[in-house]
């Protein structure tokens, strides 16, 4: 027994050197530029809003659902996985990436029916953002209530 | 009756004669578009420029392929379906639905395998043996796989944004199918050796060809030992899906076993993509040895370009559930001997 720990222990050794690495550099430099840019997508919006007279309250909002909607339109136009092909977390990150992982599976499951396929897997990907997202919110706010 | 060789093979024909043995009387390949880009796509019969075959869902598309490349193998062999004793198929989605009701129109007695990807290894063996054993004329063994369907039960929705690893393997689209008869002319299935479950506890999901590279080095030495011949007696050897990285780790087991497998030996993943084709570490899924075989592979065997062969069709058998829970992925590799047409037939 000990013998074939070792036997896995030594072949897991061999995988790991026979296995290209993922290019860290040169996917953190697409991301960064690609996430880059998404932001200032976002900027964009944000000036135009507050320039055409919308309050600054107002202006957040209304960028985050625009880019929601441009997240969710280009993942329906077969365009946004390509850009997550190349860009990684860069694309990812970005509220644009949040609402791609919800319209994504929806698209993917809307054979198994709007109950069991669209509504119960639509957060499939996004459920444990915003389980984790919650509750990482809820711990950071108890903090800010306590040391305030 | 000399029917087993060593611990693990089967031995077909009267006597071990390999005239008398099981044939491959005609092969049938489709597959998708990607597939057809790719090196290969000359060899194989059909290649569909729609992923969904005329159908409204991945799965239908898959069942689709499956029921045409069956038909189109009995069609090829000059048989009817009524035929075809058995059908012996498997695929990769949940309860071997690709298959079963691909089959469901086909109307012959079917048997529904699965070995994840090595499953047209085990249809093949397992075919072997019942026309061997006398229980039928001809059967069909098949596998298939679709890209999307694959993707849909063991990854990511296909239009979320991700990064595969290098490592990661492309499911090939696709369906080959193998007509195994008594008589007929047709390279002959003279030995299979069965693979054991082997886990040397990888547990990347996104790297199959390092957890099957040992399924294969261990049916592959233990073929060897058990035939009482090593690689040099195969004009090729052909792994069903180890990809770029399993296929050097083979190469490096194999070379420890004392056995060197740099001259005939090949992967089908390998064979089937392009390196411009973005496959990463190569071709995966049922179809993958399937399709290779039945298209490029038979031709060759039948045109007496490869004399002797050895189709090795490997599996890596976790799901979901298991990845999620932290196991290793246990594999598995079946090994089958295909002699060309140079073997006269005495009987």
């Amino acid at each position: 027994m000990q013998q074939t720990e070792q036997a896995k222990k030594q072949y897991q050794k061999m995988v790991e050197r026979a296995s290209p690495g993922s290019r860290t550099f040169a996917n953190s430099l697409k991301a960064f530029v690609v996430g880059g840019l998404i932001c200032d997508v976002g900027q964009l919006i944000r000036n135009l809003l507050l320039k055409g007279g919308v309050s600054e309250d107002h202006t957040a909002i209304y960028t985050a659902v625009i880019l929601v909607f441009l997240g969710v339109l280009l993942t329906g136009l077969g365009v946004y996985d390509k850009i997550g092909k190349f860009a990684g977390a860069g694309s990812v990150v970005p509220i644009t990436g949040f609402a791609n992982s919800v319209a994504a599976p929806a698209i993917e499951y809307k054979k198994e029916g709007y109950v069991l396929g669209v509504g119960a897997k639509m957060f499939l990907v996004a459920g444990p953002v915003i389980v984790y997202g919650t509750l990482a919110a809820t711990v950071v706010g108890l903090i800010y209530y306590l040391v305030k | 009756m000399y029917k087993n060789a060593g611990k693990q093979t089967l031995i077909f024909g009267n006597d071990g004669d390999p005239a008398s043995a099981p044939r491959i009387t005609a092969c049938a390949s489709i597959v998708g578009p990607k597939e057809g880009e790719g090196p290969l796509g000359r060899d194989f019969d059909v290649v569909s420029q729609d992923i969904m075959f005329g159908k409204d869902t991945w799965e239908k598309a898959e069942s689709e392929v499956a029921r045409q490349a069956v038909e189109m193998a009995a069609n090829k062999a000059g048989l009817r379906l009524e035929d075809i004793r058995f059908v012996l198929a498997g695929d990769l989605l949940n309860q071997c639905i690709g298959s079963s009701f691909g089959m469901r129109a086909v109307g012959r007695p079917f048997f529904g395998l699965f070995g994840a990807c090595s499953t047209f290894g085990e249809a093949l063996v397992l075919g072997a043996a019942l026309v061997d054993g006398g229980w039928a004329d001809h059967v069909i063994s098949s596998a298939s796989s679709h890209f999307c369907s694959a993707e849909k039960t063991f990854r990511f929705p296909l239009e979320l944004g991700t990064q595969r690893t290098p490592t990661a393997s492309w499911t090939v689209t696709g369906d080959g199918a193998a007509v195994v008869s008594a008589f007929g002319d047709g390279p002959r299935i003279t030995a299979a050796t069965a693979g054991k479950i082997v886990d040397m506890g990888i547990k990347d999901v996104s790297n199959m060809g390092a957890a099957m590279a040992p399924a294969v080095a261990d049916t592959l030495t233990r073929h060897f030992a058990d035939m009482n011949a090593g690689p040099d007696h195969y004009d090729v050897i052909a792994t069903g899906d180890l990809g770029r990285i399993g296929k050097e780790l083979l190469i490096e087991l194999m070379f420890k076993e004392g056995y060197d497998l740099t001259k005939n030996f090949t992967d089908c993943g390998v064979e089937i993509y392009g390196p411009e084709q973005d496959a990463h570490a190569g071709g995966s899924g049922c179809a993958c040895a399937a399709v290779t075989f039945s298209g490029h592979f038979y031709k060759k065997l039948t045109s007496g370009k490869i004399g002797k062969m050895l189709l090795v069709p490997t599996g890596a058998l976790m799901n979901q559930t298991t990845a999620m829970q932290g196991e290793s992925i246990p594999s598995i590799a079946h090994a089958v001997r295909i002699e060309g047409m140079q073997i006269t037939d005495n009987r």
